[in-house]
């Protein structure tokens, strides 16, 4: 069921770039550390599903170069997600804002989990007010005899 | 020829189809056992009819028959034999007709099963299950037809993708197919039963070998596909959360809570209108799985809207299969009687815990996936939904309930002693928090979460283990009475236990991955470069020629501690007839861990760009999934599943199976 996302992977390939390149990486570890963490965090905009991290797409490179170049401006990590936002929307957050229109994303799990929770308590106290079926129905006695008997169903 | 005979074949399994849905559903309603008996039959005979279709494009692949379009834009005549065989559904018409072929084929294989499923049962099943072929036939031959001719016809084709070309794409969709239609059967025996408005734990006992045979098969594809992107697309991850990952993922989690939930149902005789409607769900899930990878909906809502012909027709029998059986389960589900009580805390109790944890995170991937899809839909907003939103959601629905899994296991049915339990599962605890305390003190500074995952991996593993010893072992007995008492232990207590042992080992797998270790440098031949412990150099970058493609492949030497172990090769590729460079992994097993190397471009003085990763313990993520399939498979050979149905059903319909 891969084939669509391989084959947004395969187009998003013709930059024929490849993620971080030795070229890209920071001499200072600290901020290198940093530019990863934010870079896998934001998505690939021209492919499918991908951190700008992982991607291979030229795109991908152009980011990753900028925020390298923020951070050494030094920029703190939210001043350089925040600079992408504006640039591109929230789209480029691969985890989305907690605001008003992604409140039911982030609180539906809890939701759910409360919501059936609570279902199940419910359920649970009134079961024992049901009583069980007493006795046997005629078809399941008869079922009963005939194997209580030996007998094999007819016809066998 | 065999071309057109092959499309007819399609079109002659919808009219067979069409039969299979009429005359049993009648039948059942009538009480005729004779028009009953036309569902297994034409079940057959549509199997046949959509097999020898299957086999005619089979045919179009392995002869390069250029004339038929399909063929020409997915093969080509150099490629291997493997590939020509699975480009047959490394396409959108093919795999949709592999679907079809698997969905009947499961209709045969139910019709075969003579002796135990009722007559009723099967008429009404068996409709059940027309009525999904017919839709997707009518998908298949009005919107995706694989027979289309072209002409002129061109002397040669486009090659299939060459991300496909690869031995582990070539079984990966069937596995994840066969998984995905056989809730298929499932949904079709919830809707009989729903239709005939009585089960029992008899319908529990018929329906669980086909839940575990499919979930078995979702596992091995899902863990396969994983290990795909792993090796394949390079980056060295094993799960994206991409929207395709989670359109399988889905189906799985609902079926793991519905394999759960008709253990309940067969020894309790409870839980039955949830079990009918968590069957509806799974397969609902299925459906939907089909649809977002199937209408390009995925990309953008945008992108569905160029090309709606497709997903129209797909969103159309989703509507109508959920929504149908939806309103046939509000319709009738009240008729069901319950059953079975049972105290909370006890073996059902926990599993109640099993599913609603389970379905809650099989909303939230819900959720997450179509979030976006919906917002942009309505208000034109866009936003992703990616990695960092499941790991953060997901995870604390998981690990509660991986936690409480050895306690459930433990729990004996009907009533259970929490004290009781924890005391049978000291030992189990206290060694996994010693490992844990240990692993803590020892990777002082390093990832906190890893040692907890491994713990928590451990606990599982002995947790498990734990009901074997308990069950054969007593303080006194010998070796050989424990060992003769462990191995005449039922198999589906065995399955139990390898599958969630196997958990156990995916879980540490994936929390030994917090300890991997990734480098990226620049080399020339001779360069060195380091991951941890671990050590390449780069021997040399030579071209090579295959069959349909060529390749500079770089040849990695990797030491530990100066001490030499191999040479690995990675690869970038070009396609030739399609011109798409792939890059190929070069990966080195040691133990059950990698070295993990991908190539870069090459740098403005000659050297290339390399990536290495050392991954600890990476093999067990997919090794414990294998466990897992493996305990699915050895439940499903329980003698419990395969005896115990009287000779013949016909004459007896309420209660085919005798007492254990």
């Amino acid at each position: 069921m891969r084939f669509l996302f391989i084959l947004l992977a395969v187009l998003s390939l013709s930059g024929a770039a490849h993620a971080v390149q030795p070229d890209e990486v920071l001499k200072d570890p600290a901020l290198e550390t940093r530019a990863r963490g934010i870079s896998s965090g934001l998505r690939c905009l021209v492919c499918q599903n991908q951190s700008i991290d992982d991607s291979d797409a030229s795109l991908a490179k152009d980011l990753r170069i900028l925020v390298r170049e923020r951070l050494v401006a030094g920029d703190t990590d939210d001043q350089v997600r925040d600079f992408l936002v504006q640039r591109y929307g929230e789209f480029v957050l691969l985890k989305p804002t907690f605001k008003a229109h992604t409140i039911l994303l982030w609180l539906a799990p809890f939701l759910v989990l409360i919501l059936g929770g609570l279902g199940l308590l419910i359920a649970m106290r009134r079961k024992p007010a049901r009583p069980a079926p007493e006795g046997l129905a005629p078809e399941e006695r008869k079922a009963l005899d005939a194997l209580l008997n030996g007998d094999k169903p007819s016809g066998s | 020829m065999i071309v057109e005979a092959g499309h007819f074949a399609l079109a002659l399994a919808l009219g067979l189809s069409l039969v299979q849905f009429a005359v049993p559903l009648w039948g059942a309603r009538v009480n005729d056992p004779v028009l009953m008996n036309v569902a297994p039959t034409t079940a057959l005979a549509v199997f046949g009819c959509v097999g020898f279709a299957f086999l005619a494009l089979l045919i179009a692949y392995v002869s390069s028959d250029f004339s038929v379009l399909n063929v020409v834009e997915n093969s080509h005549s150099t490629k291997p034999l493997i590939y020509k065989i699975s480009g047959v559904w490394g396409n959108h018409e093919g795999s949709m007709l592999l679907w079809i072929l698997i969905l009947t084929a499961f209709g045969a294989v139910v019709a075969l099963a003579r002796r135990s499923v009722p007559i009723k049962l099967k008429a009404n099943t068996l409709a059940v299950q027309a009525a999904v072929t017919i839709a997707f036939l009518l998908f298949i031959l009005i919107t995706s037809n694989p027979f289309k001719r072209v002409v002129p016809m061109p002397s040669e084709g486009q090659d299939l993708n060459p991300l496909l070309q690869d031995p582990g794409l070539a079984i990966h969709p069937p596995l994840l197919y066969v998984g995905y239609v056989g809730f298929s059967i499932t949904f079709a025996f919830a809707c009989a039963a729903l239709i005939d408005g009585r089960i029992d734990a008899v319908w529990a006992r018929i329906v669980r070998p086909w839940t575990l045979a499919a979930w078995a098969f979702l596992t091995l594809g899902i863990a396969m596909g994983s290990y795909w992107a792993y090796y394949e697309l390079g980056w060295g991850g094993w799960w994206f959360w991409d929207p395709v990952e989670n359109a399988s993922l889905m189906p799985w989690l609902a079926g793991t809570a519905l394999v759960h939930s008709t253990v309940v149902m067969e020894k309790r005789n409870a839980l039955k209108v949830w079990t009918i409607l968590l069957s509806i769900l799974t397969f609902s899930l299925s459906l939907l799985g089909t649809f977002l990878v199937r209408s390009g909906v995925l990309t953008s809502v945008h992108s569905f809207a160029v090309d709606p012909a497709r997903g129209i027709f797909i969103l159309g029998i989703l509507i109508a299969f959920i929504g149908g059986s939806f309103a046939l389960f509000a319709w009738r589900a009240p008729l069901l009687q319950q059953g079975g009580l049972f105290a909370p805390v006890s073996r059902e109790g926990a599993l109640v815990l099993n599913n609603l944890f389970l379905t809650t995170a099989c909303a939230t991937v819900f959720i997450g996936t179509l979030y976006p899809l919906a917002l942009e839909a309505l208000t034109g907003e866009k936003i992703s939904v990616g990695a960092p939103f499941f790991n953060f959601t997901f995870l604390p629905l998981i690990v509660p309930l991986l936690l409480i899994l050895p306690f459930g296991q433990t729990l004996a049915w009907k009533r259970g002693n929490l004290l009781g339990t924890t005391q049978r599962l000291f030992v189990a605890m206290g060694l996994s928090l010693a490992i844990t305390l240990a692993l803590i003190a020892l990777t002082f500074g390093g990832p906190v979460l890893a040692p907890l995952g491994v713990g928590l991996g451990i606990f599982l593993i002995l947790g498990s283990l734990n009901e074997v010893v308990t069950r054969s072992w007593s303080k006194g007995s010998s070796w050989a009475v424990v060992w003769r008492k462990a191995t005449a232990l039922p198999r589906s207590t065995w399955g139990t236990v390898l599958a969630h042992a196997g958990i156990g080992l995916t879980v540490i797998g994936i929390a030994a991955q917090a300890w991997s270790v990734e480098s990226i440098g620049a080399l020339k031949p001779g360069g060195v470069l380091k991951a941890g412990s671990y050590q390449v150099r780069l021997e040399s970058v030579k071209p090579r020629a295959a069959f349909n493609y060529r390749e500079d492949v770089a040849s990695l030497n990797v030491s530990h501690d100066g001490r030499e172990l191999g040479t690995l090769e990675t690869m970038k590729r070009l396609y030739v007839t399609r011109g798409m460079p792939t890059t190929e992994a070069g990966i080195m097993t040691i133990g059950l861990s990698q070295i993990y190397a991908s190539l870069g471009e090459v740098q403005a003085d000659g050297s290339i760009g390399l990536r290495l990763y050392y991954k600890p313990l990476v093999l067990l993520i997919w090794i414990g999934s294998l466990i897992m399939a493996f305990g699915g498979a050895l439940s499903l050979s329980d003698r419990r599943l395969r005896v115990g149905a009287p000779s013949r059903a016909q004459t007896f319909q309420t209660l085919p199976a005798p007492a254990e």
